[in-house]
């Protein structure tokens, strides 16, 4: 089934191309993508050929009741001087179209069933990874690792204000993907800090709801090296189409390095802390963090969203005691849409970025906070 | 013949004459469309290109909550409440609805809920962005200010709903010409009946929803926050457990109008009417017990996706039934193609277009891809399009020459046809594409590889409003100075509404016809 | 004086309607949530765990070993560090078990948690008992004090076979506005 479903396709996205020759016809091929992905795991091929199964069976129930629709339009037209029948009931045919159709059901139903129970054996995974929705990032946390991470959309503004030429993986990309390896059994667990996220990626076939309170799990088993990038799949308020995934499946030794590199740099930004840095150091370190962190509420000036995300050009906060103003970006204000960036950014990067809205867009402070400061507020101290 | 309606603005305003009023819900209903349609237009316009060019994504969120509830409770419901005003009584031989002052507040009711509804785009924080289907906590904790007139809207609007509703019951089950059984009423009566039951039934359901969000807002109560031991995924089985018979409601009446346009112009009666009410009853039934569907991703144990899914699966069995009904009925008829015609007929294709992605979207492990994808959305538009809209437009056009008098005209009648027909379908077809290519339901902005299905998305969409235009000058123009439409209208259609003259006078059936 | 209904067959087929109409409200705020809530404990949908066990001497399966995951997420806007002491735990079915999350209020004011339990697989959510939880209540925790919160739990011995991981997440909130000062003041506990 599987096979005929993809040479089908195959044949269908060659006429495509066939249609758009001029251009290069691997990327038009792309571009004019049509069919759900085969996708790369066991469960995802299984899902594809169902959905190619139950394409076929529409198109065969499709031609022959509109076959017989479009004969009568032909035949049976007034301006052809056709006399009316008077049929109008048949116990038979009745009976017929309504036990053909329990039996395609059952046809359909059974395979569905039985990829469903195997989309639910979560057991006897290799590695469990956290996955926390928040509103507009994804937290990745591989349990036993002590390896956690926040991975935020590396769409510049530019390109999505229309000021720079988009590329190809315009808000597909993340600063930081999640690496898995390939050929283990990997448990996804879901949850959100806020509202409801879902995590989807088309190529594994694995779309979670996560809900703030509880957990939810799913599984894969990557069968192919490669980037794999899927999207929030349920409205998480403004940012929702603005909050990618990408998943690296990488072997098993890539794997390792890549666990290892991510210990020595939390490492390496927890010795940071111990540094003091100059103002324009943190200035511009601030600026970038600003706009990947802050401005998709506060806005690229500074001036907020009148009545939904407060300005900080001006803000008491911003020009006001230094020590407020950190907690507001450590700890969050309760009742708000403000989170809590404590866990979500590095000392170095909160002092970078208060900095920065201290002193720009015409906020002259000109005081800087140091990651030492950061550190020891987050301490209590 | 009994005294006519009274002078200016009054008449309107203190009406309880069923034709009065059902006017006012067309009317009403044709306005909604078109706010409705301008907020489609406008989240068509930002997804033209890829980037953001035209809206911000929080205004770009208000457009799709508002397009959606505006179209769902604004334009489809009114539509059919109002053509169950005019035509209900006509078709079962009453004088009237059997509660025409409550039939008036039902009315007057809506425009304040809309007007409210619609204020909110102008309050601070803006109006409602947390989707039609406002899932919690989106729409409690992380909401807007103005959600609490969004409730309120809501509220009113389901008043009107239910009060709409018991009016068709009573008038039904009470109004009958004498002789008029119920296995003789006309599908629409029947249709329309089983309707009411559905909206008594889960109209309150939603009040109770939204209800308890209001509380959970401003009361301290925790239904949906996990942190008071509430649960989110509760606001979704209630929602659903509304909106999934919403769905049959906004599209039962529907199978009723094509029920009665079919025969007229395929001259032959309607085959297997028993199986049609049984198949509708059927419909209605199963409606209570797939709510689930719309929540495959949402964690739920592998025994209840087994049930919702096979659940889902069945209800394609009298949905099919009814497909092939009106495929029998054209066969062997003698058939001619009026605009209500064409219309009918591009219902039974593309309602079932939209069937057969139903039934792909209930098979559970492939909704794991298509789940809040534009598949989806191509899939719902298909059925509320064509489904609805195109049943009211075949209803408007069928009957209009009843209500007004007047014929309206032919050709332009086809021209709104073929522009709504080929725009609906350039449209919603390519969303099928883009959804299985990968794009999530609901963003602002999207990635280069879905762009050409958006833009020909975008280019339809504006086709199609523009048919509108083209049938709302049609309506006024025939209503104004249209040509005399003859009593029985079309060659020799079945129905008691045809018995009286055109237009049908202020009061009707005041001695109940007789019913062979 | 008996009540009957009135004799127009519209008004009473109307209030019938209308107490239907009644009926499915109050059926949707009044009884939809708490039917939910029992399908959810027969079911353990949403990994919720019951409420407080009442221990029964049983015997330890030691045949069978079960591994325990703890995970903890903090909600918006909560800024504690909250999390457990160890990882994750290997037990036996039958065996009691205590282990520890550690709280701390970083901040200058005086806080309410709420730690929200749920549990994956579901189908273990009713195998799993806790005979002593600090999600049975809200914590209450003053500016820059930490706490020890222990939680004692006991796998059944029906635990279905093939279960092997079970993975318990606490999702702690920002409760403080539900109480007032005083209140808050009489449930902090004693720091360690």
């Amino acid at each position: 089934m599987l096979k005929t479903a993809r040479r089908l396709s195959a044949w269908m996205l060659g006429f495509t191309c066939l249609l758009a020759a001029n251009s290069a016809l691997a990327e038009e091929a792309e571009r004019w993508k049509f069919n759900m992905t085969p996708g790369v795991t066991p469960v995802s091929q299984d899902v594809y050929g169902l959905h190619m199964q139950m394409f076929w069976w529409c198109v065969g129930i499709g031609v022959v009741v509109f076959g017989v629709m479009f004969v009568s339009m032909f035949l049976h037209r007034k301006s052809r001087g056709v006399k009316p029948a008077n049929f109008h009931e048949s116990t038979w045919l009745e009976l017929l179209w309504t036990a053909i159709p329990f039996v395609i059901l059952i046809l359909m139903g059974i395979p569905a069933s039985k990829s469903l129970i195997n989309l639910y054996d979560t057991e006897k995974s290799d590695i469990d990874v956290l996955i926390t929705g928040y509103q507009w990032r994804w937290k990745y946390e591989i349990l036993g690792e002590d390896v956690s991470f926040f991975s935020n959309l590396a769409t510049p503004r530019d390109q999505i204000e229309g000021h720079a030429e988009k590329s190809a993986n315009y808000l597909l990309e993340v600063d930081e993907p999640l690496v898995l390896p390939v050929g283990k059994k990997i448990r996804f667990l879901v949850t959100a800090n806020d509202v409801i996220h879902n995590w989807w990626v088309p190529a594994f076939a694995v779309k979670r709801d996560a809900i703030p309170g509880f957990i939810n799990d799913s599984w894969t088993i990557i069968d192919e090296p490669g980037t794999y990038r899927g999207q929030c799949a349920e409205l998480c308020g403004k940012d929702h189409g603005f909050m990618p995934i990408v998943v690296e499946a990488k072997t098993q030794a890539d794997y390792r390095a890549w666990l290892d590199e991510k210990k020595a740099t939390a490492a390496a930004l927890a010795e940071l802390t111990e540094k003091t840095f100059t103002f324009d150091e943190l200035y511009s370190k601030g600026e970038e963090i600003y706009n990947r962190s802050c401005a998709s509420c506060h806005q690229a000036e500074g001036q907020g969203l009148p009545g939904v995300f407060p300005a900080l050009k001006g803000s008491p906060v911003a020009v006001g005691p230094i020590d407020h103003h950190i907690d507001v970006v450590v700890n969050g204000v309760a009742g708000t849409a403000m989170q809590a960036f404590g866990e979500q950014l590095s000392e170095v990067d909160i002092a970078a970025v208060v900095t920065y809205e201290r002193s720009a867009w015409g906020n002259n402070m000109g005081d800087l906070a140091q990651p030492l400061d950061i550190y020891n507020h987050k301490q209590g101290k | 013949m009994a005294h006519g309606p009274a002078k200016g603005f009054t008449r309107w305003l203190y009406t309880t004459n069923h034709k009065d009023i059902g006017s006012m819900y067309l009317w009403f209903s044709f306005a909604m469309f078109f706010l409705g349609g301008m907020f489609a237009l406008v989240i068509r316009a930002e997804l033209f290109q890829p980037g953001l060019q035209i809206v911000e994504p929080n205004f770009f969120n208000q457009m799709t909550t508002m397009h959606g509830l505006v179209m769902v409770f604004g334009a489809v419901m009114p539509a059919f409440v109002g053509l169950a005003n005019w035509m209900v009584p006509l078709m079962i031989g009453a004088p009237d609805m059997a509660l025409p002052r409550m039939n008036n507040w039902s009315f007057w009711i809506l425009p304040f809920a809309f007007a409210m509804l619609s204020s909110t785009l102008f309050m601070q924080g803006g109006a409602p962005n947390f989707g039609w289907t406002f899932y919690a906590p989106l729409s409690t904790t992380y909401a807007p200010p103005s959600v609490t007139f969004f409730i309120f809207a809501i509220h009113i609007m389901g008043a009107s709903s239910i009060m709409g509703a018991i009016n068709i019951i009573a008038t039904i089950l009470n109004m009958r010409a004498p002789g008029m059984t119920l296995m003789k009423m006309p599908l629409f009566v029947w249709t329309w009946l089983i309707t009411a039951f559905l909206l008594i039934a889960v109209m309150p359901v939603l009040a109770g929803v939204v209800t308890m969000m209001l509380m959970d807002i401003h009361f301290g109560t925790s239904f949906f926050d996990a942190a008071g031991g509430g649960d989110p995924v509760l606001f979704q089985h209630v929602f659903w457990f509304f909106g999934h018979p919403e769905v049959y409601i906004m599209i039962l009446p529907a199978f009723g109008i094509v029920s009665a346009i079919i025969p007229t112009f395929a001259r032959k009666p309607l085959f297997g009417y028993s199986s049609m009410v049984y198949a509708t009853a059927a419909i209605a039934i199963l409606s209570f017990v797939v709510w689930a569907h719309h929540m495959f991703t949402v964690g739920m144990p592998i025994a209840g996706e087994l049930f919702f899914m096979w659940a889902t699966m069945l209800i394609s069995v009298p949905t099919g039934v009814k497909v092939f009904n009106w495929v029998a009925t054209m066969f062997k008829g003698s058939m001619t193609f009026e605009t209500p015609m064409l219309f009918s007929i591009a219902f039974v294709i593309l309602f079932t277009i939209g069937g057969f992605s139903g039934l792909m979207l209930a098979i559970a492990p492939a909704d794991f891809q298509y789940h809040d994808t534009y598949f989806v959305v191509a899939h719902f538009h298909y059925v509320l399009v064509p489904g609805a809209i195109f049943s009211i437009t075949a209803g408007v056009y069928y009957w209009l020459p009843k209500w007004s008098g007047r014929m309206y005209n032919e050709t332009m009648g086809k021209v709104h046809f073929w522009l709504a027909f080929i725009g609906l379908n350039v449209t919603f077809f390519p969303m099928h594409f883009s959804g299985l290519a990968g794009m999530p339901r609901r963003i602002p902005d999207y990635n280069l590889m879905f762009a050409d299905w958006n833009m020909i998305s975008s280019v339809g969409a504006f086709l199609f409003g523009a048919a509108q235009v083209v049938f709302l000058y049609n309506v006024i123009s025939t209503i104004v100075s249209g040509k005399k439409a003859s009593d029985e209208v079309w060659d020799n259609p079945e129905g008691l509404e045809w018995t009286v003259p055109s237009p049908a006078p202020y009061h009707t059936f005041a001695e109940p016809p007789e019913v062979k | 004086m008996k009540l009957s209904w009135p004799k127009n067959p519209v008004t009473t087929l109307s209030l019938k309607l209308g107490l239907t109409v009644c009926g499915m409200f109050v059926f949707a705020i009044w009884v939809m949530p708490p039917l939910y809530d029992a399908f959810c404990d027969i079911t353990g949908l949403n990994g919720k765990t019951g409420d407080k066990y009442e221990s029964v001497a049983s015997a330890v399966d030691t045949s069978r070993i079960i591994n325990v995951q703890f995970v903890a997420t903090n909600n918006e806007g909560m800024p504690w560090q909250f999390g457990p002491e160890i990882k994750q735990i290997s037990v036996h079915p039958g065996e009691q078990t205590r282990i520890n999350y550690l709280a701390k209020n970083p901040t200058g004011r005086d806080m309410v948690g709420q730690a929200i339990p749920s549990l994956v697989p579901y189908k273990a959510a009713n195998y799993f008992h806790k005979t002593e939880c600090f999600c049975f209540e809200q914590q209450a925790l003053l500016a820059g004090k930490d706490a020890i919160l222990p939680m004692i739990f006991i796998i059944d011995q029906d635990l279905p076979e093939h279960i092997k991981t079970i993975t318990l997440s606490y999702t702690v909130f920002d409760v403080t506005d539900r109480f007032s000062k005083e209140e808050l003041l009489s449930m902090v506990h004693d720091g360690p």
